[in-house]
């Protein structure tokens, strides 16, 4: 994806200002930036969110659609997760099937809602064997500044929050909540010099050269990690970064509620 | 469109002669127009018409790609049409399909009818629509923040392009059909103008009119048109109205 180039005047900027402790748009290195979130932004769909992160813009969609359980799930409604980096949200992202970046994006997602059982997807079956609710999550990146992951993943717990199912509609009884049964919430670090830094921006993750998602449930639990990036991290490092995962996602997610 | 086969009971004017959301057969849905929405896109803008929902960014001119494509004399404009997949009642398989690769065209080719091409040899301005949310008309409502968008991005142009669709249901024209009207509704006629000369830029048709329906359609859409076209202009105003600072004696 990266058709960008950063000049070496900011990368030795933000390297120079890290020694420091300080960051060029003023946050410590393990702040985060505002948050915002929003939730119904769609009628159309079954629940959605658009998430902010600074400048990083995500937003969500959740649809629920009929269709046939996997054969070694027949009990179970099906989790699928969708991320399309459309050209809309940066100079260097393409049409076209989803790239390596978008897929990646996804099933880190997909990971953290689906291993901590945030949808309980035993209460989505209508018919064994035959017929489950299927339970589509879509990500789009409007506007690209860096950290796709917590944005995403934020947004895709908001609009699962939200989700009404549309049982009536189908002729399947009353509408009713999704039943969600916990808040995963994913914190990303990048490695820039031997300092880590979160919620990194995208020059920020230009020149880093290792990243790593960890997402907890509210037992401060980890849930689902992903590292990226060519570089190594220390053990220490890894540590520091489930440390910050747990702290930080607790205020994250007493932000969602 | 469905066809007259599926006609139903429902009827679409009262006998207040208001329509099911309560218009007037000649009245637009609400329309909200923002400029300057996203942060990386070189413009933007968001619009709503009644439910339907839009954002469109602006990129360039920048460098063609790919670059068979490239005009030696003037730029291309390259506009894409999409929407997400939850954006419609059933979820929409995600990426671009027949319907939405003919919209990109005629949008496309609606704007270059505009924009000073020949000032970028070379050169690709693209331009993208994502529908958020459908609710009919939302080719119309795509031009419209595309033009803006467009403005927004200083891209220079001759003038903004509004967009509207007229359609018909239960035998009546009606302005702006909503999703309820165009499912039932026997034409949709979508256009687009320039508003300095009046000359039409996109126009399409399908469903059944008469002559006399159809020449009626075109001019309250073009009447449209131009309200469409002071919501566009204020949309910018905002954007870049300056409050002059108080001089202090």
């Amino acid at each position: 994806m990266s058709r960008s180039i950063i000049s070496e005047i900011r990368k030795n900027h933000i390297i120079e200002l890290l020694k420091k402790g300080e960051r060029m748009d003023g946050r410590a290195p393990m702040d985060l930036r505002d948050i915002s979130i929003e939730t119904n932004v769609v009628d159309s769909a079954d629940g959605s969110a658009r998430v902010r992160f600074g400048k990083t813009d995500v937003m969500v969609g959740i649809k629920l659609i009929i269709g046939t359980p996997f054969s070694d799930t027949p009990n179970k409604g099906v989790l699928t997760t969708g991320a399309e980096l459309i050209p809309m949200g940066h100079s260097d992202f393409e049409s076209g099937p989803p790239g390596e970046d978008a897929i990646e994006l996804a099933r880190v997602v997909d990971r953290g809602i689906r291993e901590s059982g945030m949808v309980d997807v035993d209460k989505l079956c209508i018919t064994p064997g035959e017929s489950v609710w299927m339970c589509f999550i879509d990500i789009y990146a409007l506007n690209y500044d860096g950290n796709l992951f917590d944005a995403s993943n934020l947004a895709a717990v908001a609009a699962l929050k939200t989700a009404v199912v549309p049982a009536a509609e189908a002729g399947k009884g009353e509408n009713y909540p999704l039943p969600v049964t916990c808040t995963p919430i994913s914190v990303t670090a990048a490695k820039i010099a031997n300092t880590l830094i979160l919620d990194p921006t995208f020059d920020e993750e230009m020149i880093a050269s290792a990243r790593l998602t960890v997402t907890t449930d509210e037992n401060g639990d980890l849930r689902a990690m992903q590292k990226g990036g060519q570089g190594p991290l220390t053990v220490d490092e890894v540590k520091a970064v489930v440390n910050a995962s747990r702290e930080k996602g607790e205020e994250i997610r007493n932000i969602i509620g | 469109m469905i066809t007259m086969s599926m006609e139903s009971d429902i009827k679409f004017i009262d006998e207040n002669g208001l329509r099911i959301d309560g218009r007037r057969p000649d009245e637009l849905r609400h329309i909200k127009i923002e400029a300057g929405v996203l942060e990386n896109a070189d413009g933007s803008a968001y619009v709503e018409f009644g439910k339907n929902k839009v954002l469109a960014a602006v990129y360039g001119p920048r460098e063609c790609h790919p670059r068979h494509l490239q005009n030696p004399s003037k730029a291309i404009i390259q506009c894409k049409y999409n929407m997400m997949t939850f954006s419609v009642s059933d979820r929409k398989r995600p990426g671009p399909d027949r319907r939405s690769v003919e919209i990109s065209k005629i949008i496309s080719e609606a704007l270059e009818s505009v924009v000073q091409t020949e000032l970028f040899p070379r050169a690709s301005i693209d331009v993208y629509m994502e529908i958020l949310q459908a609710n009919a008309g939302t080719r119309c409502a795509g031009l419209v923040a595309a033009s803006v968008a467009l403005a927004d991005a200083g891209v220079p142009m001759k003038d903004i392009i509004p967009a509207i669709a007229v359609g018909k249901a239960d035998g009546k024209l009606l302005l702006d059909l909503n999703k309820e009207e165009d499912n039932y509704g026997q034409a949709d006629v979508p256009m687009a103008i320039i508003p300095k000369t009046g000359e039409v830029v996109l126009l399409q048709m399908d469903g059944h009119m008469t002559q006399e329906e159809f020449e009626t359609a075109l001019d309250m859409g073009i009447k449209a048109c131009y309200e469409i076209y002071e919501l566009q202009k204020d949309a910018l105003k905002r954007r870049y109205a300056v409050e002059t600072p108080e001089v202090e004696e």
